[in-house]
């Protein structure tokens, strides 16, 4: 026993010893920036508007006129974006100067003191030049946590040939148009599943829902006072109606486990005839080097019903000062020329200038005049999913809620009232 | 440079070092990388599952005492997560020792081509887990998947079926990639075991008129239950802890019917970042992990080991 | 058959009876062994398959991947996507985030696998031939360490590190990883350095070894086929770690692997080719280590199971 003491005793002294020498060795990891130079880290996505190339050539502009100001761009996928962002930032210590948001989280980065107020800090002609919708993706209670950077939503791309074999002429514009022209081609047997979806338990899914929501009634998903307003109205109408799609047979079954670039290569195989996808999503389907039907996508804006013409997910993003930057005041100028009229309208292949002005100018939409048609009508449609601080939770609950109800596993209405009964738990 | 010194000098090293000393400085180093890297996190975790601590919510951190712990006894997602986690481990570790012994006496047989077999058997669980998961994946891709593919060529299948985005389906296709890289571990463990068995044991049986199946199950078999065993025990036990080839292949989903007691941890620290919720499932998770192991340390000491 | 009744029919019935029981005899011979070969086959195949389909899939042009009926056998084979990942000139983000987690992989795996070999086989000899108070107790706490499940260390991990600014580091890697393979080394290397003589040692104590000395000249040379088994199991299971990895790492400068190849999925959902390359490529170290050192990795792994 005394030497059982001795022995635990001894190894606690080695072990302090270690301890201290590993301690002495592990410190001093801070690098002081050389003469005057200020790096600035940013946490971009990993996608195809914009792209890493993309990010490159508007930082180029940049940083030929700031010389002092270097740039550290990281990329990552989006389904790690947001948990890369908050676990970073954790207790304001992080790497990150500047981080991209997605249109849901302002509220929640606000709070957790992760981002900067800088509504005070924006000029006038980017409040007036700049869409809207594209500083609603930005605000939370009234102020602005960052600079719009992406103006997207989803838009409806259709097989012109597919439909043209199926007897239909002209491109849907209800959701009940939809359905008719999915049964149209089902009928003839030009393919199994007529519509393919982005239904993945991730966010992808809440975005079809969302948009969907808004065409049949309002996605006006929280109210005011915080109490759950999708398990009603247009939530139930569009959830009822991604599983009638599921139930006939007109929406391939795989869609529960598919994100938005399965759908991209679905239509691209001649697999199905009509779905709902990013801008990105036009250049992905008509890429002859990818695509088997390419020239034969078409691009429309997103269908409405009823008394709505079209309605659109806001898919905006926007770049973010932390609290944790060293240096605010050029990481927001960096924000700023990023979303200026000129970055904006560098690659329009893959994303629409977030400004106004840029869709009337004839060598910007020359491209393609008819999306940007089209996109111009679409973006003055678009609903926003709920920005509260608890949504990664909410949207997780809702992810599995409406997985469970296309999967026949509850009623629709069983399924959202369920995450309508969780919701104070989950504001907690 | 004294006289003293250079007298003593001699003595202190004739003398060894005593045994416990000696031990002590050979441990020492591993209970520095070991115990210490998890001691302290495992302490650390105590103290945090106690309070409410979420990464979003700074400088809000009240006591909940064991409120952690109840919550998740109390709550239906946890019962059900570690429900899909015990059916996770029994189906596949009984797959795994079923086909693994049918592998094990396969290789055992004097076939011209066994050694092919052998040789080739180990592969499968060589391949990193999450390149397994990914290949995985790809071949039960509903649209481009090899699987569809075969069975339709093969007329067993009339249109392409969707597997891993099927609620009833996906469990399965996990079990399915987790079997084909594990059973070749379990085949291996048991064929070394089986070639330990004196074969004139068994030559006498059949000479004494027992047929082939009758020499198995009463020569072959009790011999290599203790190995058996000990194969049981390290599977389960890796079974229940299951994150990366599920992570990967399905998340998790669909509608969570792939969403185990590891990854259902995983999502309340990480994405749901309620760190002090996700301590206190880490405990429980160690629990059941641990009571697991005594259970099967007690069913081992019975049979004699 | 036997039409004809002769005389010596009585006499040729045993005889009969045992040609036909050879023939039966023979005949379920033959059976078992086809049905034995059958299996054996299928086995084969089983194992093969998958392997082939995600080599073909790695060297297929990425139209050839999305056909229906699938083509097994790919119109235009091309191994552009193993040199852009590799070795190819001006490599994109996705290259080089995958070169970086080639070297991250490598470097962590080595460090991991030395740092633990040294460590553990010192406590495995004490553990193995020393007698002191308390030992069953630290075996114990060894092999527990060994059985937690990461998810109930990570939360706290991660903090910790982050603290000390090691978050995103190989380092913080090779530190939480040694602390699960020490244990496992000590778990095999006990059992080797159990089943040699204490005699040895004990001899080369008598002639003036320390007991490092003994463990140094005596222990490694002879259980040298015990610790190369110990350490191909050890860079194995530090090369395949996941998830700290998916929770520690966050740029290209400490991504390993598996980290790196699941950040194709988001990235490029299309090009299935792509992943599969990347798969190829993490597989080849671990897969021919197993097949080229394959008796030993067999010990090793026999080794730990053995001791119950």
């Amino acid at each position: 026993m005394r030497n059982g003491h001795h022995l635990v005793g001894r190894l606690a002294a080695l072990a302090v010893v270690a301890i201290l020498a590993a301690a002495c060795t592990g410190s001093g990891s801070s690098s002081p920036t050389p003469g005057g130079t200020i790096e600035l880290h940013a946490l971009f996505m990993k996608q195809a508007a914009y792209s890493d190339t993309d990010v490159q050539n508007m930082t180029k502009a940049f940083t030929d006129a700031h010389p002092n100001i270097k740039i550290v761009p990281d990329f990552v996928a989006y389904e790690s974006l947001h948990d890369k962002t908050v676990t970073d930032q954790v207790g304001g210590q992080g790497s990150y100067d500047l981080v991209l948001i997605d249109t849901p989280w302002p509220a929640e980065f606000a709070k957790a003191g992760i981002v900067q107020d800088i509504t005070d800090k924006i000029p006038a002609d980017f409040k007036s030049g700049i869409f809207d919708s594209a500083w609603t993706a930005a605000t939370y209670n009234g102020r602005i946590y960052g600079v719009p950077w992406i103006n997207d939503t989803k838009f409806f791309y259709y097989n012109k040939q597919m439909l043209t074999a199926a007897g239909i002429t002209s491109a849907p514009k209800t959701w009940d148009d939809v359905l008719a022209a999915a049964r149209a081609v089902k009928a003839k047997g030009l393919v199994q599943y007529p519509l393919v979806w982005s239904w993945k338990q991730v966010e992808a899914v809440i975005c079809d829902w969302t948009e969907l929501a808004g065409a049949m009634g309002g996605a006006d998903f929280i109210d005011a006072n915080g109490n759950a307003k999708f398990n009603t109205g247009g939530g139930l109408a569009a959830l009822k109606f991604m599983k009638q799609t599921l139930d006939e047979g007109l929406s391939n079954p795989a869609s529960l486990g598919f994100i938005e670039d399965d759908v991209n290569a679905t239509m691209s195989a001649g697999q199905a005839a009509m779905a709902l996808n990013w801008t990105y999503g036009y250049s992905v389907m008509n890429d002859t080097s990818k695509s088997k039907v390419a020239g034969q996508i078409m691009v429309v804006p997103a269908p409405g019903q009823g008394t709505t013409t079209s309605a659109g997910v806001n898919g905006g993003m926007s770049i973010a000062v932390t609290k944790s930057s060293k240096h605010p005041d050029e990481a927001l100028q960096y924000a700023l020329a990023l979303a200026s009229e000129q970055s904006q309208e560098m690659d329009t292949a893959n994303a629409f200038p977030m400004w106004k002005a840029s869709f009337d100018k004839a060598d910007v939409t020359k491209a393609n005049p008819d999306f940007f048609a089209a996109a111009k009508v679409q973006f003055d449609h678009l609903v926003a999913r709920p920005i509260v601080p608890y949504y990664s939770k909410l949207s997780s609950a809702l992810q599995v809620a409406i997985q469970n109800a296309l999967a026949g596993k509850m009623s629709p209405e069983d399924a959202l009232n369920g995450v309508a009964s969780k919701l104070p738990d989950l504001q907690k | 440079m004294s006289s003293m010194a250079t007298a003593l000098r001699p003595r202190r090293w004739r003398r060894p070092w005593p045994e416990s000393w000696v031990a002590a400085a050979f441990i020492a180093p591993a209970t520095v990388v070991v115990l210490l890297v998890v001691l302290v996190p495992l302490v650390r975790a105590a103290w945090m599952s106690l309070f409410d601590i979420s990464l979003v919510r700074p400088g809000d951190e009240p006591f909940v005492g064991l409120g952690n712990y109840l919550d998740q006894l109390t709550s239906p997602d946890f019962w059900a997560a570690t429900g899909r986690a015990f059916f996770f481990t029994i189906v596949s570790t009984a797959l795994e020792l079923a086909l693994g012994l049918g592998l094990a006496l396969l290789m055992d047989q004097p076939l011209r081509l066994r050694w092919l077999l052998r040789s080739l058997i180990i592969l499968p669980w060589a391949l990193p887990t999450v390149v397994n998961a990914l290949m995985w994946r790809w071949i039960d891709n509903a649209e481009y998947g090899a699987l569809n593919a075969l069975l339709t060529q093969l007329g067993l299948i009339h249109q392409y079926q969707v597997w891993l985005s099927n609620t009833d389906l996906a469990m399965w296709m996990v079990i399915l990639a987790d079997v084909w890289k594990m059973t070749p571990l379990v085949a291996i463990l048991l064929l070394a075991a089986l070639q330990s068995v004196d074969r004139e044991l068994i030559e006498a049986a059949q000479v004494d008129g027992a047929s082939s199946l009758q020499a198995f199950a009463r020569i072959l078999l009790p011999l290599i239950t203790p190995v058996i065993l000990v194969v049981l025990v390290l599977r389960t036990m890796e079974a229940f802890k299951v994150f990366d080839i599920i992570w990967i292949m399905t998340g998790g989903g669909p509608a969570n019917s792939t969403q185990t007691i590891a990854i259902y941890a995983y999502q309340t620290a990480y994405q749901g970042f309620d760190f002090g919720r996700g301590a206190a499932l880490g405990y429980l998770i160690a629990l059941i992990i641990m009571a697991l192991a005594a259970v099967y340390l007690r069913l081992l000491g019975r049979t004699g080991r | 058959m036997a039409s004809v009744v002769s005389p010596g029919a009585t006499a040729e019935g045993p005889r009969l009876g045992v040609r036909r029981t050879r023939a039966s005899v023979r005949a379920r011979r033959l059976l078992r062994a086809a049905f034995l070969y059958a299996a054996m086959v299928v086995a084969l195949v089983v194992v093969l398959a998958p392997f082939a389909w995600l080599l073909i899939s790695s060297v297929a042009a990425p139209v050839d991947l999305l056909e229906r009926p699938l083509r097994w056998i790919p119109a235009h084979v091309g191994f552009d996507r193993f040199s852009a990942l590799t070795v190819g000139a001006s490599p994109d983000d996705t290259s080089l985030g995958f070169r970086a987690a080639l070297v991250n992989s490598s470097l962590v795996a080595t460090t991991v696998t030395v740092v633990s070999m040294i460590v553990g086989t010192l406590a495995a000899y004490a553990f193995a031939r020393l007698r002191f108070p308390g030992r069953g107790w630290l075996i114990l706490a060894f092999m527990a360490t060994y059985m937690l499940p990461p998810i109930a260390l990570v939360v706290p991990l991660y903090q910790i590190m982050s603290t000390l600014g090691l978050r995103d580091t190989p380092l913080a890697l090779m530190i939480i990883y040694s602390s699960f393979v020490t244990p496992f080394v000590i778990w095999i290397m006990r059992g080797y350095i159990d089943s040699i003589s204490p005699e040895l040692d004990d001899a080369a104590r008598v002639d003036g070894c320390s007991r490092l000395g003994a463990l140094w000249r005596v222990i490694v040379p002879v259980a040298a086929p015990g610790l190369l088994s110990t350490a191909l199991l050890a860079f194995l299971l530090a090369w395949d770690e996941f998830l700290y990895a998916l929770i520690m790492t966050q740029t290209n400068a400490s991504k390993t692997l598996p980290i790196a190849i699941t950040d194709f999925i988001g990235r490029h959902g299309v090009d299935f080719g792509l992943l599969a390359t990347g798969g190829v490529i993490a597989a080849i170290p671990p897969v021919l280590i197993a097949f080229v050192f394959q008796r030993y990795i067999v010990a090793g792994l026999t080794a730990g199971s053995v001791k119950g």
